[in-house]
């Protein structure tokens, strides 16, 4: 019987870059093979080739033995193939429930019966664990529910191949464990399942195989029994990499960033922030930790102007900043890196050059009064794509053309490159393969260590235990605890995470 | 939301009441300038439609007005020619479908600006009209008014509402089925998700160029009707730049609208309104000021009143943009 997935000799040139170099690979019903390649490696452009989302130049795609026609994704979904997409496919101004039944929409009469559609997706949400609200607009949501409305979505077909394109990139721990669990469940049933990720516990947990590529060629193939997280590591960048964080003892100094009993409304006016008080000094790295939902974002979206402060105030170095008003609160010292990128951190369809001094335009060196000052634009890319290793073949491309990982190189790069004395960073590495997040954690640990003072919010708790100097532990729009990160109980936190105080 | 709703609902009211006032002080002339209103409002109220079902899979169409004037024309024309007011109207419908069919093939396929596309189109209509008008032709009869049994006998909405001609008819009900279809139905979902994130819809399956095609082209359609509505129906004759600008306020009435079938015909029917009353105040030569400014009034009452009522709009989002595979 022929393999299920077979992509034999499959190219893709794009602008200045051969995205896929002569790619073949297979996959069997019921194997999880794990895509691994560092950010731009081609591995997005494969698994798009494979869904019938773009031609590319040579090869051959078979699905079960037959071709399939280059570009048609209604015929590779009819072939029973579903996909979990990278960059979020959902509509904003339309409601989970619709979202998740677009393009297969139960129906009542000539109607569309969206009733059973909700009940459908609440039966969907509690059988693979993954919660969201059937009736809320997708544009309120965080990210990690976006994400658990996309993996549903394509969990809601029956499928025989499902091909996963970063998962888990911003969802917790316990989820990742509880969706690694429902691709286990899959595959025993025969389905077979491509899995690209950068969280490397995760190949060593599910994959039968391993397929790593670089500059857009296949460069390994191998197992988990036959090899460990550093191997891996080392076989994607072609180096050795310190999967550990190594960081000195913090030296903290003064208040640099004061939260005074501030409290803010999320998107239905609910209070989703209540009378947080909270200080980062100078010199340390202040990590929050929470399940999402719990107010982080709105924490982080009022502190950086962004959303309107109910009340209380948000000081930087004892100054008042100002409400809903972000260019002012950047200039005031606060740099920021948004959870949601797509949103909040890029114009795609600005070159990467103007999206690096995207809060700076009107600046020294890159304005001299009203006019733009092309050749410091110019230099400045040139510095941070070599300094962040953004893989693009130029800075004059749309930062639309970028990969996933590239395109939060670009966000982190140009944050952190500006003087500032609070950084105030959501999800910095998300998407961002190994080699790149050991450069970021210690680019954050050297911003800390010249005495700016860092709020980090992040999805994962690994992260934030291990570059953090403080915990502070949210929970229903409260900080709960703060907590010395050396020697923090993980189990303890995790109990105030869930709100049991004691 | 809330605040928008009861101010509307307050708009919906003091209209109500200034008609109720009117109607007790002369019904007849108030019955005929609401029936008045509604003929006015009707052409607006469909142009609108064509620019609903067009914007909201994703593609602007400013030439609704070209659309709507060489169907205008081909209705009349055709009616006149063969004498038969049937085959006039499934001409202008025809036009109109091939008018949506060549904006589709320019703002989809070739990715054509989308405003300059609709301007061919407009150019295009005028231009082939002008060019092919000839006096002298009148149609074989008018379009039968149809009295609809036992409700044309309820007072004041009697009248106003049910003793029309066809189309009239058909254009209401075609509005609310609009409605609904667009809200209630899979092709109104798979509308709407092309319209706002068009990758969203083709990766669940859905063919975002074969539905902007089909919309885009039933739009035609709508047009069409609507042009035959004002050359058969409305008027009875034909005559250079007959359309008058309804296309482009149509336009901003879909705005006023929100991009919703209800609340673009609401405010159709508001600037018929205004239409006819100040129509009604020049008959009765109660205004004594220059017809340019007369002529006016219902722009400026419709733009302060509805700039009032329609609160922050947003277009769907893709529109505009050609859709690109592979940048999604
Ligand atoms: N639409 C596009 N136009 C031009 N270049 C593109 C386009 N899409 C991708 N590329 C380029 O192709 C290369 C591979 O991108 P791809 O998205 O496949 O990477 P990836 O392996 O998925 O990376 P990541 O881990 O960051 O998601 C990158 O160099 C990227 O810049
Ligand atoms: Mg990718």
């Amino acid at each position: 019987m022929a393999p299920l997935l077979e992509v034999i000799g499959v190219s893709k040139q794009y602008p200045g870059v051969l995205a896929n170099d002569d790619i073949s690979l297979t996959v069997d019903s019921g194997e999880v093979v794990a895509l691994l390649g560092e950010n731009g490696a081609g591995k997005s452009t494969l698994v798009k080739a494979v869904f019938g989302l773009l031609r590319p130049d040579a090869g051959e795609i078979r699905i079960k033995g037959e071709p399939i026609v280059f570009g048609d994704t209604n015929a590779v979904i009819g072939r029973g193939v579903g996909m979990v997409h990278q960059h979020f496919q959902l509509v904003p101004v339309m409601s989970v429930a619709e979202n998740i039944v677009l393009g297969d929409e139960p129906r009542r009469g000539g109607l569309l019966n969206m009733k059973k559609a909700r009940a459908e997706v609440r039966a969907l949400s509690e059988r693979y664990g993954l919660a969201v609200d059937p009736a809320a607009m997708v544009e309120d949501l965080p990210v990690g529910m976006q994400q658990r409305i996309e993996i549903l979505k394509a969990l809601r077909k029956e499928v025989d191949l499902l091909i996963l394109d970063e998962p888990t990139a911003v969802l917790t721990p316990q989820e990742i464990d509880e969706f690694l669990n429902v691709v286990r469940v899959l595959a025993s049933q025969g389905v077979g399942i491509v899995l690209i990720t950068h969280k490397l516990r995760e190949v060593m947990a599910v994959a039968d195989r391993v397929v790593v590529l670089r500059g857009g060629k296949v460069v390994g193939i191998t197992t988990p029994k036959e090899s460990n997280e550093e191997g891996l590591a080392q076989l994607m960048v072609g180096r050795s990499v310190v999967l550990r964080v190594n960081k000195g003892d913090a030296h903290p100094g003064k208040p640099v960033l004061t939260i005074k009993g501030l409290e803010v409304r999320d998107d239905r006016k609910l209070k989703a922030v209540d009378g947080v008080n909270l200080e980062v000094l100078s010199g340390e790295i202040v990590g929050v930790a929470g399940v999402e939902g719990n107010g982080q974002r709105e924490l982080v979206e009022a502190i950086c102007g962004m959303r309107p402060r109910a009340a209380g105030e948000v000081l930087v170095g004892g100054v008042p900043t100002e409400n809903m008003h972000p260019h002012a609160v950047h200039l005031s010292g606060i740099s920021h890196i948004p959870e949601d990128r797509e949103k909040h951190g890029l114009v795609s369809s600005y070159s990467i050059a103007d999206n690096l001094v995207l809060n700076q335009f009107d600046q020294e060196p890159f304005a001299r009064g009203w006019i733009r000052n092309a050749g410091e634009i110019t230099k400045n890319a040139h510095v941070l794509v070599k300094q962040f290793d953004i893989r693009t073949p130029s800075i004059k491309a749309t930062a639309g053309t970028l990969s996933g990982g590239n395109m939060q190189k670009v966000i982190v790069a140009r944050e952190l490159s500006q003087d500032f004395h609070v950084l105030v960073a959501a999800q910095p590495t998300r998407g961002i393969d190994v080699g790149s997040i050991e450069f970021i954690h210690k680019q954050l640990i050297a911003a800390r260590d010249r005495g700016a003072g860092v709020l980090l919010v992040s999805a994962e708790l690994d992260e934030i235990l291990s570059l953090s100097d403080r915990v502070a532990v949210m929970s229903g729009g409260k900080i709960v605890a703060v907590l010395d990160a050396t020697g923090a109980d993980r189990a303890y936190i995790g109990r105030l995470m869930a709100g049991l105080h004691d | 939301m809330s605040q928008l709703k009861s101010k509307r609902n307050y708009l919906l009211i003091a209209v109500a009441a200034v008609f109720a006032y009117f109607y007790h002080k002369d019904g007849a002339v108030t019955t005929s300038v609401v029936s008045t209103a509604i003929s006015f409002g009707l052409p607006l109220a469909l142009a609108a439609m064509v620019g609903i079902m067009c914007e909201r899979t994703g593609i602007v169409n400013i030439g609704i007005e070209g659309t709507m004037l060489i169907s205008a024309f081909a209705a009349f024309f055709v009616a006149s020619t063969v004498k038969s007011i049937i085959i006039g109207l499934i001409a202008a419908i025809v036009v109109g479908m091939l008018a949506g069919f060549l904006l589709a093939l320019m703002a989809v396929s070739w990715r054509m600006d989308q405003i300059i596309a609709g301007t061919i189109i407009n150019i295009l209509a005028t231009g082939l009209t002008s060019f092919l008008f000839k006096q002298g032709h009148t149609l074989p009869s008018a379009m039968p008014e149809i009295d609809i049994p036992v409700l044309q006998n309820i007072p004041f909405f009697g009248p106003v509402l049910f003793m029309h001609g066809p189309i009239t008819y058909f254009g209401l009900i075609f509005i609310v089925f609009l409605w609904v279809a667009l809200f209630h139905t899979v092709w109104g979902l798979r509308t709407r998700a092309v319209g706002e994130h068009p990758g969203s819809a083709d990766t669940a399956g859905v063919s975002v160029l074969r539905l902007r095609y089909l919309n885009v082209t039933l739009a035609g359609a709508v047009g069409g009707i609507a042009g035959a509505f004002l050359s058969l129906e409305l008027v009875g004759s034909f005559e250079r730049g007959f359309t008058a600008g309804k296309g482009f306020t149509a336009l901003a009435l879909m705005i006023f609208g929100r991009w919703n079938p209800l609340g673009a015909l609401a405010a159709a029917m508001f600037f018929g309104i205004a239409q006819a009353v100040t129509n009604q105040l020049m008959i009765d030569q109660v205004v004594n000021i220059p017809q340019q400014f007369v002529n006016m009034l219902p722009y400026v009452m419709t733009i302060l009143v509805l700039a009032f009522a329609a609160g922050k709009v947003r277009p769907p989002a893709a529109e505009g943009q050609p859709y690109e595979k592979e940048q999604a």
